[in-house]
Parts: C-alpha cells; structure tokens; sequence
C-alpha cells in the first residue's frame, strides 16, 4: 500500500513539471558559459557602450562586476566608467526617466535583473530578433516583443559585424546579463559542489551510526 | 560522582532538565515500527528551525518600506552583504520545503489514522500551525516586494472584499491604506517576523506536548500501550532516544542532500519557488497578464476558482480547511491504519492524494487551458471543478463508508520491515 502511495505520488510529479509550459514564442536557446571570462569581459563592454547610456543597472556595482570578471581598475575607470568616477557606485545610465518617458514612450526598464525576469534564452532571442517593419517609429519590430518601443540599437553593430559575428557578441551580451542577474552564481554552483561532498561523506559514520544502534531491534 | 554528574544534580534541583530529557527523548516509547514516513515530523521542526535562524538573520538586511523592500532583497541580500544570498535561498527554499514536508507529514496522519482518538487534539494543533503556518507563507510572499509579490497578495485579500456588508472595510483595515502600499508591506513584515513566529512556535509545543502525552501512532495503528512488559516499558516501544535519533539523522541528512542542491543548483525551483515576475519590483499600475499564488496555495485557489460565485468561492475554500479539522470524528472505521482498512478506504485515499495534486496544477493554469495529462478533452477549470467535487466528496462520504466497510483483523503487535 505505502510503495504503491509513493510510486503514485511520484509519477504526479513529472506532470507538474510538464505543467509548467506554456505558449511563448519560438526562442533560440542562449550559450550560456558562467566560467568564460572573456566572454563575460566582452559582453560588459557591449552592455556599458550600447545599453547603459538609457537602462539603468542599479542594483550592480561597477567595482563588484571588476572583480568578479577581472577586470583592472583603471581600465575599468577610464574606459566602463560614464556615468560615475567611484567604483562603489551602482551603474545607472545617463539619461533621466522623464526624458525617457517622453522619447520612446516607456521609460527604458532596469535590465539588472533582466535575464532572471524573462529568462536567458528570451533575452538572447530578443538581442537577435529585430527585423525591418515600415509600420512601426522607429521602423522596426521584435519576432519576441511585438512592438517594442525600443529602436534597434545594435543595428550598424550588425552591419558592420555580420550575422555570425553579430550572434556570438549578442551571446557574450546574454552571457554577461545573466551574470549580472545573478552575481553569485558560477560561486554557489561551486560552493554547492563541495557541501554535496561533505554530505555524501557524513552520510557514511550516520549510516553505521544508524545500523548499529538498530541491529538489535527485531 | 563525576562533574557533568554533580552539575546536572544542581540543575535538576532547581530545574526539571533531566525529567524533561527523559520524558521526552531517553524514556519516551516510540513504536519501534515507524517507516518512511515517519520522518516528515523531525523534518518539519528542522525546516522550522533553518526558517528562524536565516530569518533573523534577514531582517538584518532588509528595508521594510515600499521605497527599499526590493533593493534591499536585490542588493543588500543577493549582492553586497557575503552569504547575504545563502540566508535569502536557504529562507525561500525553506519556505517551499516547509510545505512540502507538513504535506507528506499530513498524509502520514491520513494514511494511518493518527488523528483517531485519542489523537485527536494532537491533530487539531497540527491542523492550526497549518493555518498559521500559511498565513505566515502569505505574508513572507509579499515581503521581497516583487510584482507576483504584489498581486498575489492583492488577489488574496480581495478575497476578503467578497464578504458582505464589511468587505471592504475588512481589507482597508487589513492592508492599513486605501490600496495595497507600503503600510501594508510594514505590517505584514511586523507579523511575519514577530507576531506569527511565536504563534507557530507555541502551537508546535503544545502540538508535541499532547503527542507525548498519549504516545505516537504506528503504521499498524496498533495501541503499543495495551501490551506493557513487567518494567513498564511497552513491549513494542522503543526510547526514543538515541533509537529514533539516530535514525532521523539519517532522514535528515537525506533532507538536506535533496534541498541543498536545490538551495545551490535551482534556487528558482523551475519558477515555482522564486517565480520570474518577482524580479521586477512591484508596480501598482501594471497588473501582470497571469496571476498564480505559489505553488503551495495553488490546490486552494483551484476550489475557489471552482466556483463561479466570488462569495461561494471564498467559502468553498474556507471550507476545504475547515473539513479537515473535523477529520477525526469523519473516520468511523473499526480500524486506525489504511493496512487493514477495507478496499474503498485505500482507492478513495489514493484518488484523494491524486485530485489534491491535480488541483494543484489546476490552480496555476488558465482555467480555458485544455488538461494535456488526460487522454480525454477538458479544461482545467472543469477539471477543477471535478476534483474539487471529488475534495468535498472525500470527507462528506467518508462516514458512510468506513462504518460499513469489511476491515482486515488487526494483529496484537506492531509488524516490522513494511
């Protein structure tokens, strides 16, 4: 009875999962890679030349992202740096929010926490999916945010690049906000290993332990 | 007479501390019978344990008004102050754990009778840290000030605005302002971490209290008093102490295998236990396109969702709490323990367990979705609808069945290895 309760609660399981799904647009999966550093390097410079001057990433410092991606001070104040000159500061962008408001008729969001928000692989997909669209302001449109409000920023970036150049920085792009979504992460990944060690070696004396005190109780 | 030995005679001159240790741990009899199952309940004190020690510990990095909540949770926790992360995950995953342990502990009590007098009381304090321990969810929820953050707690008090005549004075007086704010983001964070801790904390003791004071239930559901040795001691009893210590350890060290790798690796928990919209921060003129409580609430929401009348509604789900309070007196069975209980007990018991699940999922999908699980065509509000009914049905019926159904004989002692 217990075995067959047990059994019936965990194939309820895998249908909650598969309830999780829904009907989004079509994504293309995003190469995430924690550990590349330069990766990570490359897609900060992008996120500060190109994406800081309207969003704001206000809840990430510039001295914490220097060194976690390495990079040196002074390169970091003399060429990431235009907002601020303190590395403690949090990195906000340029320009005020009313006046944001008023140029593209939303305020640009804070993309700090983007990639946890929508997920890496939209954000990757949303990088990639401008295309051309006579009807819209700014005469583009998004194949994964109909409408957007957003000109396409990186456009001579893509001229100028190529498709094949162009998708790999916009994964270095992606790389870099899901780190900045999440700081800590290639850390606790890390740190996780290590505790999952330790209890597979204090499971064994708790085995004994167990076993032992036991053997005696019929 | 060795030091400890002389200490422990001053203390217990003035103090019961090793009449409490003996009642309670060294020459409390537990039957020596308990399986799997039975590890849910040293667990739930553990998950209780971690949620005090990484709350204090939070609210020393967290800004309580609307202006900070959300900055304080995204920087000061997750960023600026060192394991202010580690507190933030193992307090969000504890949150989901916790209702996840006390369900598989609640199950335990249904599959084996451990409501049945004279556990009744035992039962009901349970059942009310159950209450207490989702208000507590509820509020926690709001804290981190995200958009579901917002909106869940909206839709839950509106809840409130169904009852007539007061409604909605009762949720201008709950949320302390004319709309969901920053005052109620201040008094849900009072209650949270002051007001509802002591609440759960007083109710776990009395809960532990009576359950020593008539002795634990078995997976037989046979009374191991009845059948004493010359010392007293129950002859299927064992002290609890170091037996089922020693044994929970190793549950608990399972326990923590299991949630410390979603702690580390998934602390989202697929969305389910950090959902994506709570990485915005919440906005009073934004209403997300779906609104779903956590997963922990979603069985509850899907019996109000059920009912297509608001006040009917809140009712419906009221009650669904509510029956289980009254369980005991419900079960008339000759019999404590499924074992030995007739074949409608155990059906209707599994499909119990599988319409809860069911209405799980429901209360997180559109209710025009069609169900993809079922090789027929519905939606989930009429699957809803259905288990919803089958809920209430459960516990309405279950008089009649359990007083007429044949029971196996129950054996005098308690069987091992099951």
């Amino acid at each position: 009875m217990n075995k067959l309760l047990s059994v019936l609660v965990m194939m309820c399981l895998p249908v909650l999962a598969q309830a999780a799904g829904g009907a989004e647009p079509q994504l293309t999966t995003a190469p995430i890679n924690m550990d590349d550093k330069v990766s990570l390097q490359r897609g900060a410079q992008i996120f500060i030349n190109n994406c800081l001057g309207c969003h704001s990433a206000q809840y990430m410092r510039y001295e914490r992202m220097a060194m976690d991606l390495e990079i040196p001070v002074d390169i970091l104040k003399h060429n990431l740096m235009f907002t601020s000159d303190k590395v403690g500061e949090p990195m906000r962008s340029a320009i005020p929010a009313d006046l944001a408001k008023k140029w593209f008729g939303a305020a640009p969001p804070d993309l700090t926490l983007e990639a946890r928000l929508r997920g890496p692989d939209w954000v990757y997909s949303y990088l990639i999916g401008f295309y051309a669209d006579e009807k819209r302001p700014w005469k583009v449109n998004n194949h994964v945010f109909p409408d957007v409000g957003m000109p396409h920023v990186l456009s001579a970036m893509e001229k100028s690049l190529g498709e094949k150049a162009f998708k790999e920085a916009m994964a270095d792009l992606t790389n870099f906000m899901v780190y900045m979504a999440e700081p800590i992460r290639a850390e606790r990944e890390r740190i996780g290993v290590w505790v999952l060690i330790f209890l597979a070696i204090f499971a064994i004396p708790v085995y004994f332990l167990n076993r032992e005190y036991w053997k005696d109780i019929h | 007479m060795n030091m400890f030995q002389s200490m422990m005679g001053w203390v217990d001159a003035r103090f019961p501390a090793t009449k409490m240790f003996e009642e309670h741990m060294s020459k409390y009899y537990a039957p020596k019978n308990f399986n799997f199952w039975y590890f849910f309940g040293s667990l739930a004190m553990l998950v209780l344990v971690n949620q005090l020690l990484t709350g204090i510990w939070l609210t020393m990095m967290y800004n309580p008004t609307g202006d900070g909540a959300f900055a304080s949770v995204e920087m000061n926790m997750m960023r600026d102050v060192e394991y202010g992360w580690l507190l933030r995950y193992l307090h969000s995953t504890g949150a989901s754990a916790f209702f996840a342990v006390v369900y598989l502990h609640m199950f335990r009590g249904m599959m084996y009778g451990s409501y049945r007098a004279p556990r009744e009381l035992v039962w009901i304090f349970g059942m009310l840290i159950y209450l207490a321990l989702m208000a507590e969810g509820f509020m926690g929820y709001l804290l981190p000030w995200g958009q579901m953050s917002y909106w869940g707690a909206q839709v839950i008090i509106s809840l409130f605005g169904a009852i007539p005549y007061v409604g909605e004075a009762l949720m201008e007086w709950i949320r302390g302002d004319y709309l969901l704010s920053g005052i109620t983001l201040n008094r849900f964070f009072a209650l949270h971490v002051v007001a509802l801790p002591i609440v759960i904390l007083a109710l776990v003791v009395l809960h532990i209290i009576a359950l020593h004071e008539v002795g634990s239930n078995n997976p037989d559901g046979v009374d191991i008093k009845k059948l004493k040795g010359e010392d007293g001691i129950p002859l299927d009893g064992i002290p609890f102490h170091p037996y089922y210590t020693v044994h929970d350890i190793v549950g608990v060290v399972v326990f923590l295998a299991v949630f410390l790798t979603i702690v580390f690796f998934f602390p989202d928990g697929g969305g389910y236990f950090l959902e994506k919209p709570n990485f915005e921060p919440a906005n009073p003129l934004k209403t997300p396109a779906h609104i779903a409580p956590v997963w922990y609430f979603t069985p509850f929401y899907a019996i109000l969702r059920a009912i297509p009348d608001k006040l009917m509604g809140v009712i419906a789900m009221g009650a669904a709490i509510a029956i289980l309070f009254v369980l005991p007196w419900l079960d008339r069975s000759p019999v404590k323990s499924i074992r030995y209980k007739g074949i409608i007990s155990k059906v209707m018991l599994m499909l119990f367990a599988v319409a809860f699940v069911i209405l799980g999922i429901c209360g997180v999908k559109q209710p025009d979705l069609h169900v993809e699980f079922v090789p027929f065509e519905i939606t989930y509000r009429a699957m809803g609808q259905l288990c919803t009914a089958f809920y209430f049905a459960y516990f309405i019926l279950m008089p009649f069945w359990t007083s007429k159904e044949t029971c196996k004989p129950v054996p005098a002692r308690v069987r091992m290895g099951h």
